[in-house]
């Protein structure tokens, strides 16, 4: 595929990526009301439009036509710079996301990831390092959180931004943690690697029927992840910092419109982009039943569908769960993320790679 | 390649202007985030060089663990704009001419010599992967990798016990 | 295409810029990021230097091979030792702070004659 093609068909791809995730992001915030209704024994959002499905076009016109004030007092450049650091760095972690194998569109075949690559043979390259781009995209969104609250000039925002960073920077390591134990049995830290190491794993079943998927050598892991991915993006029972009967509303009280806006919806890409991660180190990403009677091009959009149903699965288990569980206090938070997570993530390790090397 | 001169050109041209910018801004927060700067324009550099590991721990250890702790504590004390005062007459009539002369000389030397030294290329190989890292690091320097992890031992105990509070 | 020699003056340039801000500015904070702005001018060196030994092999003086990803391991090292430091020095500047009430270090000098 020569350069000018490369470029375009790589342009589009993001579009595409960028789009749906942005109208994927709008939608889990109706999803959200509505299921949070329900768990609440109420109808959610049902004026506007069939079920409430406008919902979110009718926030977000509210969002865009809402007065945007900056208060006086505030560190202009930083005040500005905070969320556009914190909704740039949440997507860009979509970048190293495979959703399937390759596809073929007009004579022209293409990863179905932004940063993929396919080769004549067939084989398609992947960023050998793509697990440490996330994390270390997760760890410069901190930035976001901290500078907003620092720049905002109020003993609230201040002391929101210092607990939520201080939160996410503790639950970054037993995340980073938790996926040593899949590294140590995909033996690559790129995203397809794994899946594919779960997908030729496959091939011979464990008992018979269950999958390689690493979810079950890993379940502590798995748990580990979970709970760390939700102290990381700052949802319940971890949101101490930004609830609206804590600390007024914690980095963001002095955000108006569209800079909320962009605080919104960086943390719903953030809850995506670990829905994705999980779905993709312990559930096998895009691994499910194929369909050999369909056409080419379903052939090779099925796996996205697995995909996507798994993506789904986690989002509604981030949505049940705050709708049923009461917030964790503070001083009960970090000492969960010290002194519990950490050393069972060590323990994980150590247990992970003793099997590993008694087998192999 | 000339794509890969235009590349190195801009991002050192970041990074002296994000080492700049630190030298000139009174406030230390503008300090703190040129230097992240700074250090985010060196991971691409690596990346430039094919330390696709080195360049990943640079953002995940030194821009996104290190800088936070110093933004951390810029913001918790909270002391304002650096005041002019006079400073050490010895730094600045001796230390600064002293590091011109020796920054020159080296400049000097690279520029006039350093072209029997030879380039760097972007190759296709698999140099600077995570696994071979990872056979140095656990079995040539194995020795100094425990001696650093006492060290972090011993900065975690110091960096406790220096920030409690005399009760 | 890139001359290694240009990594090197680009090394050099962001260390002396390091050493002008460790001896010119007057904020503790600043100086401390001026050292660590040091010791990432000398990680470039290293890495630059791997990058060079993989493509132009050379022997050490007792025979022995230089191994080039022994270059990324040392910075592995110093950033290792940098977080040890950026630690415990931010400690020391808190209790600092919390005596002295300033982070000028001109005005920290009650032990001068």
């Amino acid at each position: 595929m020569d350069t000018t093609t490369f470029i375009i068909v790589a342009v589009i791809k993001i579009a595409i990526v960028v789009f749906i995730m942005l109208t994927g992001v709008a939608y889990t915030t109706w999803l959200e009301r509505k299921l949070v209704g329900r768990i609440q024994n109420r109808w959610g959002p049902t004026r506007v439009g069939p079920f409430g499905l406008l919902q979110p076009l009718a926030d977000g016109i509210k969002f865009i036509l809402k007065e945007d004030m900056v208060p006086d007092s505030v560190h202009k450049g930083l005040f500005i710079l905070a969320p556009a650091l914190a909704l740039t760095m949440s997507l860009i972690s979509i970048a190293v996301i495979p959703f399937g194998g390759d596809i073929t569109i007009a004579g022209h075949t293409t990863a179905l990831q932004i940063s993929g690559i396919t080769h004549a043979g067939g084989g398609i390259s992947d960023i050998n390092i793509g697990l440490l781009i996330i994390l270390g995209v997760t760890s410069i969104g901190v930035y976001g959180v901290a500078l907003a609250g620092w720049s905002s000039n109020s003993k609230y925002s201040l002391l929101g931004s210092l607990r939520a960073s201080a939160q996410m920077i503790s639950y970054e390591l037993a995340l980073g943690l938790s996926l040593v134990g899949i590294l140590l049995l995909s033996g690559t830290l790129s995203l397809r690697g794994i899946v594919e190491a779960q997908i030729i794993g496959s091939e011979h079943p464990w008992l018979g029927f269950l999958p390689h998927w690493y979810i079950f050598p890993q379940i502590i892991g798995f748990f580990i992840y979970l709970l760390a991915a939700f102290a990381e993006t700052n949802r319940i029972p971890f949101d101490l910092p930004e609830a609206e009967t804590e600390l007024v509303a914690g980095y963001h009280t002095e955000y108006s419109s569209m800079k909320f806006a962009m605080f919104f919806m960086a943390e719903y890409v953030n809850m995506f982009t670990v829905a994705c991660l999980a779905s993709l180190l312990f559930f096998g990403g895009w691994h499910g039943p194929t369909i050999p009677a369909l056409p080419l091009l379903l052939q090779q959009l099925l796996p996205v569908l697995w995909f996507a149903i798994k993506v789904f699965f986690f989002i509604f288990l981030y949505i049940w769960i705050r709708g049923t569980l009461p917030r964790f206090r503070y001083d009960q938070l970090m000492a969960f993320g010290w002194k519990f997570l950490l050393p069972l993530a060590i323990a994980n390790i150590i247990v992970t790679s003793f099997i590993v090397a008694w087998r192999g | 390649m000339i794509i890969h001169q235009i590349l190195f050109i801009i991002f050192g041209i970041i990074c002296v202007a994000g080492a700049v910018n630190l030298l000139v801004q009174r406030h230390p927060i503008n300090s703190a985030l040129s230097l992240v700067v700074v250090m985010a324009s060196l991971a691409l550099i690596y990346l430039l060089l094919g330390a696709e590991f080195v360049a990943a721990i640079q953002v995940i250890v030194y821009a996104g663990a290190i800088m936070v702790l110093f933004v951390f504590v810029i913001m918790l004390l909270n002391a304002g704009s650096e005041e002019r005062t006079r400073g050490s007459h010895i730094a600045f009539f001796v230390g600064v001419p002293g590091v011109v002369v020796l920054a020159g000389t080296v400049a000097w030397l690279l520029i006039h010599s350093g072209g029997q030294l030879g380039s760097i290329k972007i190759s296709a190989s698999d140099f600077g992967n995570t696994q071979d890292i990872a056979h140095l690091l656990f079995r040539d320097f194995l020795l100094p990798f425990e001696i650093t992890s006492v060290l972090i031992l011993i900065a975690i105990m110091g960096a406790v016990v220096l920030g409690r509070k005399e009760s | 295409m890139v001359p290694l020699s240009w990594y090197l003056i680009l090394s050099a340039i962001l260390f002396s810029l390091g050493v002008f801000g460790f001896l010119l500015k007057r904020n503790i904070i600043t100086i401390f990021m001026s050292i660590e702005l040091m010791l990432n001018a000398v990680n470039l060196s290293f890495v630059a230097f791997a990058n060079y030994w993989n493509t132009h092999p050379a022997k050490l003086a007792s025979g022995a091979n230089v191994v080039p990803l022994s270059g990324h391991v040392f910075v592995f090292f110093v950033m290792v030792v940098a977080a040890a430091e950026a630690a415990v020095g931010l400690a020391i500047i808190i209790s600092v702070f919390r005596t002295r009430e300033t982070l000028n270090v001109d005005q920290v000098n009650l032990l001068k004659l």
